[in-house]
């Protein structure tokens, strides 16, 4: 899907890969400083105390996702001001480029690196004539975890929309309610490898945002009609 | 094996029944195979050979060793190589008189297309069958579920078919590449030899000085690769040799002796006669200081530690003892050797002229010149020996035993039954040489020390890296101490093995020179015929009982190194019948690892769900994007592009 979306919208138009990039970068930067924190705080204490670690994990995950939104906050104000500068280049004094597709190009890019992250590890653990499991673990692991991936990528594209518009009209409970989605969402990764609680809950938020996504961004439910029946 | 390793899926046999699963009924092939110890023999393992659901095999070694014997040498060790053949003595050939190693099995000689590894520590097998009880055992019949418990072993070879392929491809790679990917190397090591009277070893020695030629054999072999104890084939005939080496030195008027005695320690006869066959060859090509010539005798200990009733049999060759000169001269050997045995607890009997000589580097120089020499062996007819070349050829198989509790130095000293019965023809055997060379006086004085033989059976079976051997060797080459003793031949020379046994021979058999280091390293040579007399060794010494440093001094000895590496290599004839053409092939990577593996349904089901998933997103996304204008209407920016 990830790959559908850049081939299609992303592709062709040279300012949305300049701003695909930049997001992901930002999304990398904002995960090294979260990494760096939960590094420091994991040496700095007992390795064997089990309950400690996961702790310290938790609180890890958590404080990254803190750190992801407030990148996505900073990218916001870099675009907002980039956005002036595209309209002082322009010749017809509009830019080039609406905030909406700023939010959705910067939403694809923060999940491309999401999912990139997860996926490419494992990828380089499956090659090679085993699978997971002799220690107990599911088989599934594979299965679940592109599945996971997935959704993270659309989530991340949804709540960019959700963000930018949010932080456009000056609406703090949109906001607050993309980074709660995200908390949850990080947060029922813990269930695994309960894998039903950590991908439903997941694809239903999924949903959820779509929809918003969706009808903050002009649609609606006659639109969809008219979609379905292929009517023009 | 293949490059990339081969997997399989672990079952266990420990009885002949379970084999069946892996060769027949087993739905899920191909299996790696955890074979029992004693299982190991050589009609599982052509049943294994001949299947393909085969593509690995794991052993673990049967503690305590088999009962019955185990050997994967041939029945008729390095026949082909010896004397013995259709133009000299063809009733002896091919082991048609005696078998030899009758427990032989011959699996070291055949040519097995997937890895097979050792499992030595219980703990690995038992880490390794648990897996397999959790996920492989047949339940009520049926097969086993998926996931199942698999194995992977690396061990690609890169040499294939035989020497004269892989040497051929070698030559060519090192002849036209920048970078060449050698695939074999031939084995190579060195002998030790060492005189009791000094000779110049970069000369000739006179014609009329005759030497008496002492031989063991130093190396030993296994299925696996550098595993090979050799307690009984090689370590006891060795130490006993060093042990008759060091009672023959403390003789009073040795250098007053008519004839020379020549110490030789063989590297490589495991493999058809490497060692000797190459100083047979040096001393034709005039390339040795002795010639063929020069040697009046020869006497050879081949296995001594399994005598029963302490009784040691002498062989003779039966074929050149037609010849009525040389008959004459056996005769006095066996005489004398037999008087040597008066007074002490061994007895000497002869085999007679209906058996040829066992496996033995006398055969080599025989092949050149009818020389009289007798082989000293335990064994008259079948080797008492039912470990002959395996991994089971170990302390225990020659009853070396200690009691328990004893720290490492008390171990290292104490002296056990097998050291003292060695001890006892190690002092035959001097005796006998002293005579041989011409010595008159009486030889009751002559007596090999077993606490210098319990040491070298501790160091060179038990543990290389004990005190004795620290102090007797040079500073730069102390990490040689510390591994498993093992007598494998290898291919990178010197082995541990061959440096021992020439520092232990200098220590027994040199003297102690009040010299410093810098001239202990680069002795002056003294003008005239004393160059290269005496080999000079800067050892390191004891350690002080108080202080951690060493006492470093200087041993002046006659021990050589000589090349051990077979002539058809030196001619570049590969395929040759006449020298030794063993080769190692080489190799990167020997590993192994177990995991889990998935049913193909799982696989398939993985990928196709992948690409289910790629083509739906493509699809749709493509039909949002061309219908965007429909679905998204933007009532406040009528200037906004389409998504």
């Amino acid at each position: 899907p990830a790959l559908g979306l850049f081939l299609f919208t992303i592709a062709r138009d040279p300012l949305r890969i300049i701003i695909l990039i930049a997001g992901a970068f930002f999304w990398l930067v904002s995960l090294l400083l979260s990494s760096l924190i939960w590094f420091i705080a994991v040496k700095a204490s007992d390795p064997r105390d089990e309950p400690l670690q996961k702790g310290l994990l938790i609180f890890g995950v958590m404080f990254s996702v803190l750190l992801q939104e407030a990148f996505r906050f900073l990218y916001y104000k870099l675009l907002r001001k980039a956005i002036e500068g595209l309209v002082a280049l322009s010749e017809d004094g509009c830019s080039p480029i609406s905030i909406q597709q700023m939010a959705y190009v910067a939403g694809v890019g923060f999940g491309l690196m999401s999912g990139a992250f997860s996926m490419i590890n494992l990828l380089a653990d499956a090659l090679g004539p085993g699978t997971v499991g002799i220690h107990g673990d599911s088989q599934l692991y594979f299965l679940t975890s592109a599945f996971m991936t997935m959704v993270l990528i659309f989530l991340h594209t949804f709540w960019g929309i959700l963000f930018f518009h949010g932080c456009e009209h000056r609406r703090w409970w949109e906001i607050v309610a993309v980074v709660v989605m995200h908390l949850a969402v990080s947060g029922s990764t813990f269930c695994n490898p309960l894998y039903v609680g950590s991908l439903v809950p997941s694809y239903l938020l999924m949903a959820a945002a779509a929809v918003w996504a969706y009808l903050l961004s002009g649609g609606s439910a006659q639109n969809l009609r008219r979609f379905l029946l292929c009517k023009s | 094996a293949s490059m990339s390793g081969d997997t399989g899926v672990i079952h266990v046999v420990e009885k002949e029944e379970d084999l069946n699963w892996v060769l027949a009924d087993g739905p899920h092939p191909p299996y790696m195979v955890l074979l029992d110890g004693n299982l190991f023999n050589r009609r599982v393992m052509l049943q294994l050979k001949g299947t393909s659901r085969v593509s690995g095999l794991a052993v673990a070694a049967a503690k305590p060793s088999p009962p019955q014997g185990f050997s994967p040498g041939l029945q008729c060790p390095n026949d082909g190589f010896g004397v013995y053949s259709e133009d000299y003595g063809p009733q002896f050939a091919h082991c048609n008189t005696t078998v030899w190693n009758p427990v032989g099995s011959g699996l070291s000689y055949e040519d097995f297309h997937f890895p097979i590894f050792l499992l030595e520590d219980a703990n690995e097998t038992q880490v390794i069958k648990q897996c397999y009880q959790d996920h492989n055992v047949p339940r009520d019949g049926s097969g086993p579920e998926y996931p199942l418990c698999a194995m992977q072993l690396f061990s690609h070879m890169h040499a294939v078919t035989s020497t004269v392929t892989c040497m051929r491809r070698s030559s060519l790679q090192s002849t036209f590449s920048i970078n060449p990917e050698v695939v074999c190397d031939p084995l190579l090591d060195y002998n030790v030899w060492s005189t009791l009277q000094p000779i110049n070893s970069s000369g000739k020695v006179d014609p009329q000085k005759e030497v008496i030629i002492v031989a063991t054999r130093i190396d030993s072999h296994s299925f696996f690769w550098n595993i090979a104890p050799g307690a009984e084939s090689a370590v006891s005939s060795f130490v006993t040799h060093l042990a008759a080496a060091e009672a023959l030195h403390k003789a009073p008027d040795v250098h007053l002796l008519r004839r020379n005695v020549m110490f030789t320690f063989f590297q490589g006869e495991t493999f058809d006669y490497i060692g000797s066959s190459r100083m047979v060859y040096d001393m034709e090509k005039d390339k040795f200081p002795l010639r063929l010539d020069n040697i009046h005798s020869f006497v050879e200990l081949n296995q001594v530690a399994l005598r029963s009733n302490s009784t040691l049999w002498m062989h003779t060759d039966p074929v050149s003892r037609t010849n009525a000169s040389v008959e004459a001269q056996v005769r006095s050997l066996l005489d004398i050797l037999s008087n040597s045995s008066v007074g002490a607890n061994v007895s000497l009997q002869e085999v007679g002229y209906s058996q040829p000589l066992p496996p033995s580097s006398f055969q080599r120089f025989l092949r050149a010149r009818h020389i009289p020499g007798v082989v000293l062996t335990d064994h008259r007819t079948a080797f008492q020996n039912r470990y002959y070349q395996s991994m089971y050829d170990t302390p225990q198989n020659i009853r070396l035993q200690y009691p328990q509790g004893l720290s490492p130095e008390e171990t290292l000293e104490y002296v056990t039954d097998a050291a003292k019965s060695l001890a006892e023809v190690a002092t035959v055997v001097a005796r006998a040489l002293y005579r041989l060379a011409g010595g008159a006086n009486a030889t009751s004085a002559i007596r090999a020390d077993p606490k210098t033989v319990t040491r070298m059976l501790y160091g060179f079976l038990i543990k290389m890296n004990n005190s004795w051997f620290q102090s007797i060797i040079k500073p730069d080459i102390k990490g040689i101490l510390g591994d498993v003793p093992q007598h494998y031949v290898a291919v990178s020379s010197p082995v541990n093995t061959t440096y021992l046994v020439q520092y232990v021979l200098a220590n027994l058999t040199g003297t102690v020179v009040n010299l410093t280091k810098e001239e202990c390293l680069n002795p002056e040579k003294p003008a005239g015929g004393e160059q290269e007399m005496y080999e000079y060794a800067w050892v390191q010494g004891s350690l002080d009982p108080n202080s951690t440093s060493r006492v470093p001094y200087c041993v002046r000895s006659t021990v050589h190194l000589s090349k051990a590496l077979s002539p058809a290599f030196e001619l570049r004839q590969w395929g040759s019948t006449e020298y030794s053409t063993w080769t190692e092939s080489r190799w990167k990577d020997i590993r192994a690892r177990i995991f889990l593996v998935a049913s193909r349904e799982l696989e398939i089901i993985t990928l196709v769900v992948g690409v289910a998933v790629l083509v739906f997103s493509l699809l749709a996304t493509y039909f949002i994007n061309a219908k965007a204008d429909v679905l998204f209407s933007i009532p406040q920016d009528p200037g906004a592009v389409a998504y």
